[in-house]
């Protein structure tokens, strides 16, 4: 028994199977089962479906359903290209590196699965710069399969091939927006690319494109192997499934852990986090690192799936949850916070660029003791400026922090106010 | 540097792009990878070798935070102090590093090259604060004395390194 909503791990299966880094390891416990019965007794458009029908939603933040992404690729145009979304840099999220680092094999099979479904012959896995070091298990398990016949040409001595090949960015976090990503690895800047089109018509070298998150893929197999009913006994209607909750900040013990969708945020904080450390009550809880509002005291009964976060003024995103307790100055907070984005800033349009440089010059004006009044409202009016203006969710992410803070706690900036 | 080896490591990797382009980020760690840091023969050769122009390949290592164009010690400490690992103490390890390495609160090189200390935001090892890399290099849950003992092992290793050179 994983924990109390949970039998056994069907994604962090590392913490149950010691070595299933292993390829022999991974076989011996069910590893590339699924992708054996997509190959023999399935056709591409059939595993397409069970993703769709078991409504497996992206877990890279956006929580779009994968099979509904997948369907959108034309059927014929070629070649096709999936592109495996591993530049995870969201503050508090550690997830997709715990995946690749010890439960590759999981992540290879999901993406040869994908690649049927949408008849791609080359995968290209794009992972953060900061990972060269994460990929070492994951460039091993790629060759082990290649070197087992699950990779390169004829796979499992079908007419199916493919090939996956390892992609380094070099620090961005604006990377992991998906077009951003697209022109970083055609070797440009890494900025957004205006949509329409969409990567599913015109993505990578302008051909049609699937671009999934790293813990999306490694949802795959497990769901071809045993159904989209067996997926949808977890979570919600609305947001079924097996989701990993990246927990971090002020508990005790913080760490990756697996929960259906839907499972209440004090069961991670205090049962599986085991509290504040300091034992002192929590002040505010970030469910999806930097970009996603904070959620204060009066919101920590929701359940942790899409709907439900909505409904608590806030969203899901990766599932980071930063915890912080009342000793926290929420001014101090979201300076970090502002500084973050303002560095990550790509600089392509002008709200963004301008907005969070403008935000780090006030918010430190106020944090130093030099602000008046008026600066907490006029931080409220340059988020009001970047609100929709921007060209990507970067911007629009960007004023979460601050319009939040002021929002519960306006006092935790006020205190800074002299003048 | 860029000398045939880098050449042989390049051509091999560009089976798999459709266009030489896309692997600029690949030469330009292959470029990198000796000395930490690119000087303007390094980029001349990287632009030669992808058929790119120098400025296009200055306004790619400009974007992203990897490259570098200015000299660096040999090991590169990038200390995590973003919001969730500055919850756990992150801040104040970081200033006490400065401190113990002879550097200001901003960081730099030391005065022997051996290590240049940077403030980083998150690297995706909230859970085990504090933590930074060194080239790259996951170093996690430190206390002071597993900090000192991984750089007089690092300068250790440098030495030896140093002598054993023809």
């Amino acid at each position: 028994m994983t924990n109390k909503y949970l039998d056994k791990h069907v994604l962090l299966r590392n913490k149950d199977i010691p070595n299933i880094r292993d390829i022999n390891v991974y076989i011996a416990h069910g590893g590339y089962d699924a992708l054996k019965k997509a190959l023999t007794v399935m056709n591409p458009g059939e595993v397409t479906q069970v993703v769709k029908t078991a409504n497996l939603r992206g877990r890279g933040g956006a929580g779009f359903p994968a099979g509904v992404k997948w369907s959108f690729i034309p059927p014929n145009v070629k070649p096709v290209y999936v592109v495996v979304n591993a530049d995870e840099s969201e503050p508090g999220t550690f997830k997709d590196r715990e995946l690749m680092g010890e439960n590759p094999h999981q992540v290879i099979e999901g993406i040869i699965l994908c690649a049927f479904a949408v008849g791609a012959e080359r995968a290209y896995i794009y992972g953060r710069g900061e990972f060269k070091n994460t990929f070492v298990p994951l460039k091993k398990a790629i060759d082990e399969a290649y070197n087992n016949g699950l990779l390169g040409k004829n796979i499992m001595n079908t007419d199916f091939s493919m090939d996956i090949f390892l992609h380094l960015g070099a620090g961005a976090y604006i990377c992991g927006e998906e077009t951003a990503l697209l022109n970083s690895l055609e070797g440009y800047m890494g900025q957004p690319r205006s949509r329409p089109p969409f990567p599913a018509a015109e993505g990578l070298y302008a051909k049609p494109t699937v671009i999934n998150n790293v813990e999306t893929l490694s949802n795959v197999p497990p769901i071809i192997l045993n159904g989209s009913d067996w997926y949808r006994r977890y979570g919600t209607e609305r947001s079924p499934g097996i989701k990993i909750f990246s927990l971090s900040g002020h508990v005790k013990n913080p760490g990756n852990y697996e929960l259906p969708l839907g499972a209440p945020l004090r069961y991670l904080i205090e049962e599986l986090g085991g509290g504040t450390m300091s034992g002192l009550p929590i002040k505010g809880i970030l469910p999806a690192g930097a970009s996603a509002p904070m959620i204060p005291p009066e919101h920590f009964d929701v359940m942790m799936d899409y709907e439900s976060m909505a409904e608590a003024n806030t969203t899901l995103g990766s599932a980071s949850f930063i915890v912080m307790d009342e000793t926290v100055d929420m001014a101090w907070a979201a300076e970090k916070m502002v500084h973050f984005f303002k560095h990550e800033s790509c600089g392509k349009c002008s709200p963004c660029r301008e907005g969070n440089y403008w935000l780090e010059q006030v918010m430190h004006r106020i944090r130093s003791g030099k602000g008046t009044s008026f600066d907490i409202d006029l931080l409220t009016k340059i988020t009001h400026q970047m609100t929709d203006n921007c060209f990507c969710p970067l911007g629009e992410f960007a004023v979460n922090p601050i319009n939040a803070t002021i929002k519960h706690f306006r006092s935790d900036y006020e205190k800074y106010i002299t003048l | 540097m860029w000398s045939e080896k880098e050449q042989r490591e390049l051509e091999k990797m560009l089976p798999q792009y459709n266009t030489k382009r896309s692997a600029v980020l690949s030469a330009l760690y292959l470029a990198q990878q000796e000395k930490n840091w690119l000087d303007d023969d390094d980029i001349k050769a990287v632009a030669d070798a992808l058929d790119l122009t120098v400025t296009d390949v200055h306004s790619v290592i400009g974007f992203y935070t990897l490259f570098r164009k200015e000299p660096t010690g040999k090991y590169i400490i990038q200390f995590c102090t973003d919001l969730p690992c500055a919850l756990r103490g992150a801040t104040k390890f970081y200033h006490e590093l400065a401190e113990q390495l002879g550097l200001p609160p901003e960081g730099g090189t030391t005065d022997d090259n051996m290590f240049t200390l940077e403030e980083v935001v998150c690297i995706a090892a909230c859970n085990n604060a504090p933590c930074c890399q060194i080239n790259l290099d996951y170093h996690e849950n430190l206390t002071h004395e597993e900090m000192s003992n991984i750089l007089s092992k690092l300068r250790a290793k440098s030495e030896k390194e140093s002598t054993t050179q023809p």
